[in-house]
């Protein structure tokens, strides 16, 4: 049994994946190099293996979502998991029922794992904390989203073969970016270097220790660039008064046609998405040829399956994926 | 039906001695001496007889809250803590704005374990827009105001509740203090723990520092202007402490406490995630716990409080923003002081007891020397007993302690409040 993501469990009784944070290089090419099984299968006629037969994955979002979750309950469907989603707005818990209890009653339907998603950093963690089944953290607030990291991850390495001596900017609003915070530890780990490009009111308050350089201008570093990674701006940060207008974020960070025409003809341009066009992303970019935003989306299906897989999958099952065949014989 | 204290070492505001003591029917010590004998006796030996402590500030909950504790729950927590006296905070529902929810807590307080202090709030509704009829409840006895939760925001108003402070010393008999929960909320908004490298690496919002001092800065610069007898709740920043310590060099009538867990825990407590450690003021770094323990040793910090808030166990199993902030303290005040803040015994004591007794204005009665004629107001405390903190255990309804499992060193082994014996071999009497 994979001793990767075990060793990001917070507890001893259940299997998780927290988080990018305390993995080493070597775990996260374990998953990276799992992820190609499972990229395999996603091109087969019939995209569908039945590791997790019989296992129940539970999307337990407190935060909308419509692309992360549907990305995991495709990735648990091809791997034959059933799937059940729980819908909640945090409001709602606020009114009585504390998260603890909502968390029993999913456990309590026979779940075998929880995806689970909320606006506040550390849920993932205190749920991990109270109760056996495994937890993976699909976005908690403004701390972690480690199945984007990953998927980025191999999207990279897809496309260069490694991360080793990469230079990639992630631009905008760090400050609130979950996808930032895990991207910057895998990234690193994998021996890219990371420049975090922002006004300084985007950014986290104190990243002294952060293995990172910081930017304050996008347009001096564009050339320089091996990828560019381009972070959601919300209408909301002009109201908190963080910056003056999209109009002018837009003007000194948006990845116009211009700039992408700047970059390295091997350049890649990378986004979470949902993208906002003309704010951080112009239509044009976002369809360069430079951009890999929809390989981004496949590879994110394939990651979850390796991921779903290594928290439920037992040991023997590893190893017949790893050898790929013998996953197609058992059907 | 007499009691005595034997084979103690007593420790209190005049030095130390090898002593029993002798408690009469009347609540009062009536012989202090060698080979004292009474109806009751209670070993001492090996252990410190101190004047009771004293906690500026206790949330008790009670009226409103009676999930999370109440004043005899609160009480009972205290006296086995070694408390003989709590400021309770007006933090209530309703609001202890008025004498009649004065009263209330009063009249509670008689039937608890402790002597029950009550505060009301500087404003209506701790609003921070009406002032509270703060002379109606002089004359009801309060000496105490405050908004604590939240630090009031205008002023403009500060001011004039500050001035108006300054008029009803006569009635009171002694100056009106008022405590203030320092932090600018337009600076603190949104953030629930302290906002530096443990906040950005974890993706909690934070609160910075300068939310704490710039409010010190601001009630500094205005009992410069109004003469006004301002007391700092909690603080927990190193500038809040050396602006603190610069306005006491200046002679300006401001006292300050800090509690046990700003000079014990800091926000790296919040990798976590368990809302246990979220408090407000949050958990600051290394720096600042240092510095906090300065401002105890050099006397810049009057006093050990405890802000013991107690939540129902429900409402911190919720994700950290929606959890309330506050912590337990009554029960491991003295053991974490005598532990973890590099003081001595005698300097806990005073910090803990006839510090506080004075700024609470019951010096009379708490903190007193234990010498024949004064309140039994005491405590035992062994400083070389260990125990393990459980929140279960606890007397408080709530079982929020930071310091679950925790190995501490020092506990209380008997109190005695007004005479009676509340608390005998660490265990509540009633």
């Amino acid at each position: 049994m994979s001793a990767v993501i075990d060793r990001r469990a917070d507890n001893d009784r259940g299997r998780h994946l927290l988080g990018i944070g305390g993995m080493d290089r070597s775990d996260l090419e374990e998953i990276l190099d799992l992820t190609d099984t499972f990229a395999e299968v996603g091109r087969r006629p019939i995209p569908k293996v039945p590791a997790l037969r019989g296992r129940t994955v539970a999307t337990v979002f407190f935060e909308g979502s419509t692309r992360t979750r549907m990305s995991f309950e495709v990735a648990a469907r091809r791997l034959s998991a059933d799937t059940v989603a729980f819908n909640a707005r945090t409001s709602s818990l606020s009114k009585g029922e504390s998260i603890r209890d909502t968390v029993e009653v999913i456990a309590a339907y026979g779940a075998d794992l929880l995806v689970v998603r909320h606006a506040m950093a550390g849920t993932a963690h205190r749920v991990a904390g109270w109760t056996d089944l495994s937890v993976v953290n699909a976005g908690d607030g403004c701390h972690e989203h480690p199945t984007q990291a990953l998927l980025d991850c191999y999207t990279l390495r897809e496309r260069r073969g490694s991360l080793d001596g990469m230079r990639i900017a992630i631009i905008g609003d760090v400050r609130h970016s979950r996808v930032a915070r895990s991207n910057v530890l895998a990234f690193t780990a994998l021996g890219a270097e990371v420049v975090l490009v922002a006004p300084a009111t985007l950014l986290p308050p104190a990243i002294e220790g952060w293995p990172v350089t910081v930017a304050h201008e996008l347009d001096p570093i564009l050339g320089d660039l091996d990828a560019v990674y381009l972070l959601r701006i919300q209408g909301e940060r002009i109201t908190e008064g963080l910056i003056p207008s999209l109009r002018e974020y837009a003007s000194d960070f948006c990845l116009t046609a211009g700039r992408v025409a700047r970059m390295r003809s091997d350049a890649l341009v990378l986004h979470p998405g949902p993208t906002n066009r003309g704010v951080e992303i112009s239509a044009e970019a976002a369809t360069d040829r430079r951009s890999v935003i929809l390989d981004q989306v496949v590879n994110g299906v394939s990651v979850r399956m390796a991921v779903l897989f290594l928290l439920l999958g037992s040991g023997r099952q590893l190893g017949a994926v790893d050898a790929g065949d013998s996953v197609e014989g058992d059907r | 039906m007499s009691l005595v204290l034997r084979g103690g070492r007593i420790i209190d505001s005049g030095g130390e001695r090898i002593l029993d003591v002798e408690i009469g029917e009347d609540g009062l010590i009536a012989a202090v001496g060698t080979g004292l004998s009474g109806d009751v006796n209670l070993d001492a030996s090996g252990c410190v007889i101190s004047p009771g402590f004293v906690d500026l500030h206790a949330h008790l909950r009670e009226p409103g809250l009676e999930e999370a504790e109440t004043i005899e729950t609160g009480a009972r927590g205290g006296s086995l803590g070694g408390y003989t006296a709590l400021v309770a905070m007006p933090n209530t529902d309703p609001t202890t704005d008025c004498v009649a929810v004065v009263e209330q807590v009063r009249s509670l307080g008689r039937r608890s374990t402790c002597e029950i202090i009550p505060t009301a709030a500087m404003t209506l509704r701790r609003d921070g827009v009406d002032m509270a009829p703060m002379g109606e409840l002089v004359d009801a006895g309060v000496g105490i105001f405050t908004d604590d939760g939240t630090g009031l925001q205008d002023p403009r108003l500060m001011r004039r509740i500050m001035e108006y402070s300054t008029g009803l010393g006569r009635r009171l008999g002694r100056p009106v203090v008022l405590a203030q929960h320092c932090e600018v909320a337009a600076l603190s908004a949104g953030g629930y723990m302290h906002e530096g490298e443990w906040s950005s690496r974890l993706g909690i919002p934070g609160q910075p520092a300068e939310a704490e001092e710039l409010m010190v800065m601001r009630d500094i610069a205005l009992v410069r202007m109004t003469g006004a007898h301002l007391h700092f709740q909690h603080l927990s920043t190193a500038s809040s402490v050396a602006m603190v310590r610069g306005a006491k060099a200046a002679g300006l009538p401001v006292t300050a406490e800090a509690t046990t867990h700003h000079f014990i825990l800091t926000d790296a407590a919040c990798a976590s995630y368990d809302p246990v450690f979220k408090v407000h003021p949050p958990l600051r770094t290394d720096v600042d716990v240092l510095a906090i323990r300065e401002g105890l040793a050099d006397g810049t910090i009057d006093a050990i409080a405890t802000d013991h808030a107690p939540h129902a166990p429900h409402t911190k199993e919720m994700p950290f923003d929606q959890a309330p902030a506050g912590m337990l303290g009554l029960e491991t005040a003295f053991s974490l002081a005598l532990g973890d803040s590099g003081l001595d015994l005698p300097e806990v004591l005073a910090l803990l007891s006839w510090r506080p007794a004075a700024i609470a204005g019951v010096a009379d009665r708490h903190g007193v020397p234990v010498v024949p004629g004064a309140p039994a107001n005491l405590c035992v405390v062994d400083p070389d007993e260990t125990w393990t903190v459980s929140g279960a255990a606890m007397a408080s309804l709530s079982s929020n302690t930071p310091y679950e499992g925790r190995s501490l060193r020092g506990r209380v082994r008997h109190t005695i409040r007004a005479g009676e014996p509340v608390v005998v071999d660490g265990e509540a009497r009633r």
